[in-house]
């Protein structure tokens, strides 16, 4: 079950972790906890995969180009091809979803060649069509996300894989 | 161009801060700098909006929001801007895209994404943001997702990069 600390700590602190030599510190002073406490909870979460890292969020395409990635592929062959496309360091997320394009990826490469490059040996290696939808605009103002954790029913640990 | 300092602080970051007393100069440590340096650069990218955030990644399903949904809309070009602000705005949403259209097996322009505990609440948010953004004109598509193969941050290559 998730405490009152694990809370605060997914929902205070996606946009503004503190730029300072004691960050959890800092996190644990502002709670009124001690900083033991914030390593452990976050060392929680982290191991029980309730958080991916804490990190940045980098602007798409300042560095190397990135682009969105779209296939069609038979049900019956879709985990072969999904690993395969995991396999690829320059892939960062991956995921099924309910279309007629089913597998949908990010491709992140130093530069345009490389970019395209990779997509040619997936389509060799495949045999199907990847339609590349690069960002063209990003709109987004209302960064992070406020979660409701409160009216949980999914979060004990181990509840799930997904 | 990007200091390629900057762009090793990225790379090191970016596979997420270490859970420990003084992260920052684990950091500086493994680059060779020194933990102010560490510390202001990465404030100065944040400034910069290279970094658009820095804190907590939270995997999103492992808390209880099953239902992910990515929505695209083909909305006329010459309005995309204004209606991607305003859906930006919307609290359920937490990313919005404009991506080129594909001719007829993708028409669709414009992306955002609605993580949800269910779909009927998902399906419930999708019909207030056609509401309130006076989307009731465009084609749209619903694509939820069914399962995640792969989800980390981008790994940049700096080696390459100069």
């Amino acid at each position: 079950m998730l405490s009152e600390l694990h809370k605060h700590l997914l929902n205070d602190y996606q946009h503004d972790f503190p730029l300072s030599p004691t960050p959890y510190l800092d996190i644990a002073n502002k709670l009124g906890v001690t900083e033991e406490a914030v390593l452990a909870a976050f060392s929680l979460l982290s191991e029980q995969d309730f958080i991916s890292r804490i990190g940045p969020i980098i602007q798409p395409n300042l560095i190397g180009n990135s682009t969105l990635v779209a296939m069609a592929i038979p049900k019956e062959q879709l985990l072969e091809v999904a690993t395969l496309i995991s396999n690829i360091p320059e892939v960062n997320h991956n995921y099924e979803r309910e279309h007629h394009f089913n597998l949908w990826f990010v491709l992140i490469a130093n530069d345009m060649e490389q970019l395209s490059s990779i997509i040619d040996q997936i389509e060799l290696k495949t045999n199907f069509k990847a339609m590349q939808l690069p960002l063209v605009e990003d709109f987004f103002i209302n960064l992070g996300f406020q979660l409701d954790l409160d009216s949980q029913s999914n979060t004990q640990p181990s509840a799930l894989s997904a | 161009m990007i200091d390629p300092t900057d762009l090793q602080l990225i790379a090191a970051v970016q596979e997420g801060l270490p859970i420990a007393s003084r992260p920052y100069a684990l950091i500086a440590e493994q680059l060779g700098l020194d933990e102010t340096d560490v510390i202001s650069r990465l404030s100065r990218l944040k400034k910069q909006g290279l970094i658009k955030r820095l804190g907590v990644i939270v995997k999103h399903r492992r808390l209880g929001y099953q239902a992910n949904a990515m929505v695209v809309f083909d909305v006329p070009d010459i309005l995309i801007k204004q209606i991607g602000q305003r859906i930006s705005q919307l609290t359920f949403i937490n990313l919005c895209y404009q991506r080129p259209r594909q001719g007829e097996q993708w028409p669709y322009n414009l992306f955002c994404m609605i993580h949800g505990k269910s779909r009927e609440k998902v399906l419930q948010q999708l019909s207030e943001l056609i509401e309130s953004c006076a989307l009731e004109a465009y084609g749209y598509d619903i694509l939820f997702s069914r399962q995640c193969f792969k989800q980390r941050g981008a790994i940049y290559s700096v080696a390459q990069k100069n």
